[in-house]
Parts: C-alpha cells; sequence; structure tokens
C-alpha cells in the first residue's frame, strides 16, 4: 500500500503505472468489504436455511428422524417422485435430444417456432401448467367424460403428475444441448455424411459422443427438477394422502398439520437431493473440461 | 478435426431407460390395482385429526362386522377449492365439507349428486357443528372482547379467503350477524361493520390451516378468525403458554354438511362402505371422536356428556338471518358480490 501511495505526489509520471495496478488490483480493504458483503449473503440466504433444516430434521433425535421418513404415507410420497423423475427424466431425455438435434443440425420452416415451444414451459407460471391438464382432462374438460367412460383416470392421479412434471422439465434437456451443439457446427456430420455413414450412424457416433457430458449435465438438472416440482403438480395432484403426493407436497401436508419435525425430516430428503445433484453437476462440469482440453 | 468415431459400432449405447420405462409402467398398473375396499374422503381444512381418528375407529368396526378390508383415503384443503377438484373429476367417495353451499355446487355444476342431498342424513346432514371465536397471543395484548374490538382500527385480523375457503366465509357471516344484532337489522351498517373489518386484513390465505400457521407459525396478526375447533387444537398443539382462545358474544352455528357422491360410489362399487362411513359420525362412538376433537356433536347424549368442553355463547342460524346458504352465496361472495366491493387487496 504505501510503496504504491508514496510516489504519488512527487511523481505524477508515475501515475499511469498505478492506474494500470489499479485495474486488476483493487485495494485490500475494497477487496476484504466485497468479499464479506458476498459471503454474509451467502450465509444469511443459502447456508443457514439449509442448516436449519437438517437441524430442524434433527432436533428430536435420529430415531424420530428415521421414523418421520419411514412412516407409511412419506415412503408412499418418495416412491410417487421417483416414479414421477423414473418417466419424466427419460421422456425428456429422448424428445430434449432429438429437438436438440433437429435444431442445432437441420435448417426447416418453422424452426424459430419449435424454439420458442421449447422455453414455452420456463415462461409460463407452473400453476398454468398445471391448470390446461385440469381443462384438458378434468370432468368438465374436453376428454372428461371418455376418460371416465372408459375407467381412465389422468389428474388427480399419477399420469397427471406424470404430464404436468414432464411440461414443466421439458426445457432442461433441449436447452442445455441446443447452444452446445450449434457451438461444434456441422462440420463433423457433413464429414461423416461424406464418408458414407447413415444418419443414425452420424447421430451415435459422431453427435452423441460430442455431447455427452452436456447432455448429462441437463439430465442431473431436468431430473432434480423433476423431483422438487411443487407448483404444477400441486394443482393436478388432488393431496391423495399416500397416494398423489410427492415430496415436496408432503412436506406441506406435514408442516400444516404441526408435525415440524415430520416435515423438515421429508425437506432434509430433498435438501441432499439437491447437494447430491450440486456435487454430480461439479463433477460432470469438470469431466467436460478435461474431454475438450484432451480435444 | 477430432479422429474419426471414438465408439465402436458394438457399443452402441444400448438405451437401458426404457427398461426402467417399462417398470415404472408396471409400477402404475400395481399401484390402480387394489385388492380390498378403499374410500376416498374429500375434506376441508382443520379436519385432518378427526378424520385420522374417525378413520382408524371406523375401519375397526367394519372388520369387526365381518366386511372385507377398508382403508380411507383423505384429502385436505379449503373447502371451495375441493369442490372444485371434486367438480373437476377428483374421485371422491363422500365429501365432508365446510358448508353446504360447496356441495350443492357439486350437485349443481358437477351433477354427481342429486341437488336434494342434505335431506339425506340426520341434522341437515351435518354430523357436527361449530362455530367462529377468536385465537389471539397470551395475556390478550390488544385486549380483544368482541367483535367491536377486531374492526377497531390499528388492530391485525388474520382470516383465509372468502372465495376459497369455508371458515373464511363463516367467519365473514358471523361478523354480519353480529353487526345486524348489534345495529338493527341495518344492512348498510352491517356492511359498513364488515368492510371496517377486512380494512384491517393484510393477508388472505387460501385456507383455514393457512392462516392457523400465518398467525402461530409466522406471528403475524393480533388476531385470528378461527374454527372454534381449530383454536382449541392450536392452543393444544402449541402450548396454552402462547395463545388464548377468546369468546364473542354472538356468532354463527355452523353446520359443515357431509355426502355421499351418487356418481363416484355407483362407478366404483364403494356405495355401501361410503354410506355406513358417513353414518358411522352419528353413531355413539363417532360422536365421541368429534368431541374430543372439539367439534360440536348434535346427538342427545354426547350433548350432555361434553357440554363442559364447549363454550356458551349466543350461535345464530344462518337461515334466520340470510335464507339460505344459496342467498348468502350469492349475494356476499359471489363475482361482483359484497365481498368483491369492500376487500381491497394489501388492506388499508
Amino acid at each position: 500500500m504505501s510503496a504504491a501511495a508514496i510516489p504519488l505526489p512527487v511523481a505524477p509520471a508515475s501515475s499511469p503505472a498505478r492506474s494500470v495496478r489499479d485495474a486488476t488490483h483493487e485495494s485490500p480493504w475494497v477487496r476484504w468489504t466485497l468479499i464479506g458483503i458476498a459471503l454474509a449473503f451467502l450465509t444469511l440466504f443459502l447456508f443457514v436455511p439449509l442448516a436449519a433444516v437438517f437441524y430442524e430434521a434433527l432436533r428430536k433425535g435420529v430415531d424420530v428422524y428415521l421414523a418421520a421418513v419411514i412412516e407409511e404415507d412419506a415412503l408412499a410420497a418418495i416412491r410417487l417422485t421417483l416414479l414421477t423423475a423414473a418417466i419424466a427424466v427419460p421422456l425428456n431425455l429422448v424428445f430434449g435430444v432429438a429437438a436438440a438435434w433437429a435444431i442445432a443440425k437441420f435448417e426447416f420452416r418453422g424452426k424459430n417456432l419449435l424454439v420458442t415451444l421449447i422455453d414455452l414451459p420456463f415462461s409460463v407460471s407452473p400453476v398454468v401448467s398445471g391448470l390446461i391438464y385440469v381443462l384438458v382432462f378434468g370432468l368438465q374438460g374436453w376428454f372428461g367424460e371418455t376418460l371416465r367412460d372408459h375407467d381412465l383416470k389422468v389428474i388427480f392421479a399419477v399420469p397427471g403428475i406424470v404430464l404436468a412434471t414432464v411440461f414443466v422439465t421439458f426445457p432442461f434437456v433441449a436447452r442445455e444441448l441446443i447452444p452446445l451443439m450449434e457451438a461444434q457446427g456441422k462440420d463433423e456430420e457433413e464429414a461423416a455424411v461424406v464418408l458414407g455413414a447413415s444418419g443414425w450412424q452420424v447421430f451415435w457416433r459422431v453427435t452423441l459422443p460430442n455431447v455427452k457430458w452436456g447432455l448429462l449435465y441437463g439430465v442431473i438438472l431436468c431430473n432434480a427438477r423433476a423431483m422438487g416440482e411443487f407448483g404444477a403438480v400441486s394443482v393436478v395432484s388432488g393431496h391423495i394422502r399416500g397416494a398423489t403426493n410427492t415430496m415436496p407436497l408432503h412436506v406441506e401436508i406435514l408442516y400444516n398439520e404441526y408435525q415440524f419435525t415430520a416435515a423438515f425430516a421429508v425437506a432434509s430428503l430433498l435438501a441432499l437431493l439437491a447437494l447430491v445433484t450440486l456435487a454430480l453437476k461439479t463433477w460432470v462440469e469438470r469431466r467436460f473440461e478435461q474431454d475438450r482440453a484432451a480435444d | 478435426m477430432r479422429p474419426g468415431p471414438t465408439v465402436p459400432l458394438t457399443q452402441i449405447p444400448q438405451m437401458p431407460r426404457f427398461h426402467l420405462l417399462l417398470a415404472a409402467l408396471g409400477l402404475i398398473a400395481s399401484l390402480s390395482a387394489q385388492a380390498d375396499v378403499t374410500l376416498m374422503n374429500v375434506s376441508y381444512d382443520p379436519t385432518r385429526e378427526l378424520y385420522q381418528e374417525i378413520n382408524a375407529a371406523f375401519a375397526k368396526r367394519w372388520a369387526v362386522a365381518g366386511k372385507e378390508k377398508i382403508s380411507i383415503r383423505q384429502s385436505h384443503g379449503g373447502s371451495g377449492k375441493q369442490a372444485r377438484a371434486v367438480i373437476d373429476g377428483l374421485d371422491a367417495d363422500v365429501v365432508t365439507l365446510a358448508l353446504a353451499y360447496d356441495i350443492d355446487e357439486i350437485a349443481a355444476r358437477g351433477k354427481l349428486l342429486p341437488v336434494d342431498w342434505q335431506k339425506r342424513l340426520p341434522h341437515n346432514s351435518s354430523p357436527y357443528t361449530s362455530t367462529i371465536v377468536f385465537l389471539v397471543r397470551k395475556g390478550n395484548p390488544k385486549n380483544i372482547q368482541d367483535w367491536e374490538d377486531v374492526v377497531r382500527p390499528g388492530i391485525s385480523v388474520v382470516t383465509p379467503n372468502p372465495k376459497t375457503s369455508g371458515g373464511a366465509r363463516w367467519n365473514y357471516l358471523a361478523a354480519w350477524v353480529y353487526a345486524i344484532k348489534k345495529y338493527g337489522k341495518d344492512d348498510a351498517k352491517a356492511r359498513d361493520f364488515v368492510s371496517r373489518l377486512y380494512r384491517n386484513v393484510q393477508v388472505l390465505d387460501s385456507g383455514a390451516r393457512g392462516s392457523t400457521t400465518t398467525f402461530v407459525e409466522r406471528g403475524i396478526g393480533d388476531v385470528l378468525l378461527a374454527w372454534e375447533n381449530e383454536a382449541f387444537l392450536a392452543v393444544k398443539e402449541l402450548g396454552p403458554d402462547k395463545f388464548q382462545i377468546v369468546v364473542p358474544s354472538v356468532s354463527i352455528l355452523a353446520e359443515p354438511p357431509v355426502a355421499v357422491v351418487d356418481k363416484v360410489v355407483d362407478r366404483r362399487n364403494t356405495r355401501l362402505a361410503a354410506q355406513a362411513y358417513l353414518e358411522f359420525l352419528y353413531t355413539d362412538e363417532g360422536q365421541d371422536i368429534i368431541s374430543r376433537h372439539y367439534y360440536r356433536p348434535t346427538s342427545v347424549i354426547a350433548l350432555s356428556k361434553y357440554a363442559k368442553l364447549f363454550l356458551k355463547l349466543n350461535l345464530v342460524k344462518l337461515t334466520d338471518v340470510f335464507g339460505s346458504w344459496q342467498n348468502a352465496q350469492k349475494t356476499h361472495f359471489a363475482d361482483g358480490g359484497v365481498f368483491d366491493q369492500i376487500f381491497v387487496p394489501g388492506g388499508r
């Protein structure tokens, strides 16, 4: 500090050098203040609430925690959440890859419209995403009577929850892949075609290996959202205990029934899921970078 | 340029996820296939604890009678919202809602049960009644004794949204009844009184339980307008050292009705069990459970047995002031009704 400050009054000639230094190095005072503010913010809004979830969940002991997690309705909620993700994520994987491939590698009419449609679930409120299914499949909706006559249930049952989840999580895989595929361009595919590869061969042996880490990243995000979705699922669920409650809905129900420890126990499972997702995400990002460096 | 294909053709990923998908579909099938009878009871917000106990007791009774194994599923939420879900196809074998109008809607809009449903069970199909009281913080720091104190400027009131919640509609009507009794049958004065009340409201939750949580957990508000049973439960669950109940001089007699949903039970073949389930609410055992959860029983035996439990106050029937639920709904809660005219979102 002193070394920089002393020459200033006596030798103005050295001021250009000083201003260059300032552009990249803030004074320690500024640096520590900024870091301090950022840390305080993170602590207050991220770490403390996260710690509070686990603290509340375990406050009455591990036994109470375990009892809350293996309670019948909680298990049903966990099963339903896993089932929903097990259906929604593969579906979005297949359709997300197909959509991204079409958009990034081909020219066709209505391409912009398709891009907009893919983004739609991001821009629409989850409540609306749920309501559209009620309007279509509800008893007063378009197909309601027909479905009931054939004894098929969509909303207020598992299929509706899956549909709503698929809708909400649709953009994750496609949105992750489109920029990546566009950046990679079409050169390699064109070369493969010139060398005599069929369409499938080009996809499996050129396109897919190039985007595999981006794809995995998209799947992880998609999965996290599928398990955590509240709004859209809440509208189509009907909130039947042990049947159509996913984990986020179950947390709300427990909280409303003054079962705070149980609510936080189930919430802590969701928080754990988030942490696992974060770890996986970091690992994937690192592998992605390594792959790139190896090229 | 990258080196050629990195994956040999023989190692093309086989999409094992399709197997997962098949397994998942199998799981769905097993979820929807059930051997024994299940009933679904779609109810309003504060009855969670009540029906948990009722369901267990009824299942035991049903087993003793030598019938098939029965399990009862529950769904809870604001009464109006729940009625809406049943109209939209939520498969309720029985509905146990906060007020008759919501079941009227299921009959009128959904055509799922006859319009004269309320005549099918005793006491207008209400196995229990309740009323609206005040829950305040311990020591009653704002000195709230009656409805007059609730509308005082500067008092923060917590009550749910009458559009979605049954309890909220009873709250509103109870305040109206008080004003009518106090100022003589003057609708303009009653309207002014109730609008002063809603000027003191900052948050409208969608159901009674949401409001209770707002008041007791988030610590918002000076007074909670609550179901009598909900107020007792909050004091019991969260400690008498934090809250106390204040009984107003006048309140409304709330009659939460129950009904079998004909279209659903006929399709699912559950009429017998559904009917027995609702009738169980009227038995001595049912009435005991009801009273212990602070709902007012309707049987003479239970009434005298649990008389000490319930607060004494002047209870006015809805029909005496508003004629019928249809009337009350149309005048006060329909789109553009009195509530819409007096309530300014955000308070003040």
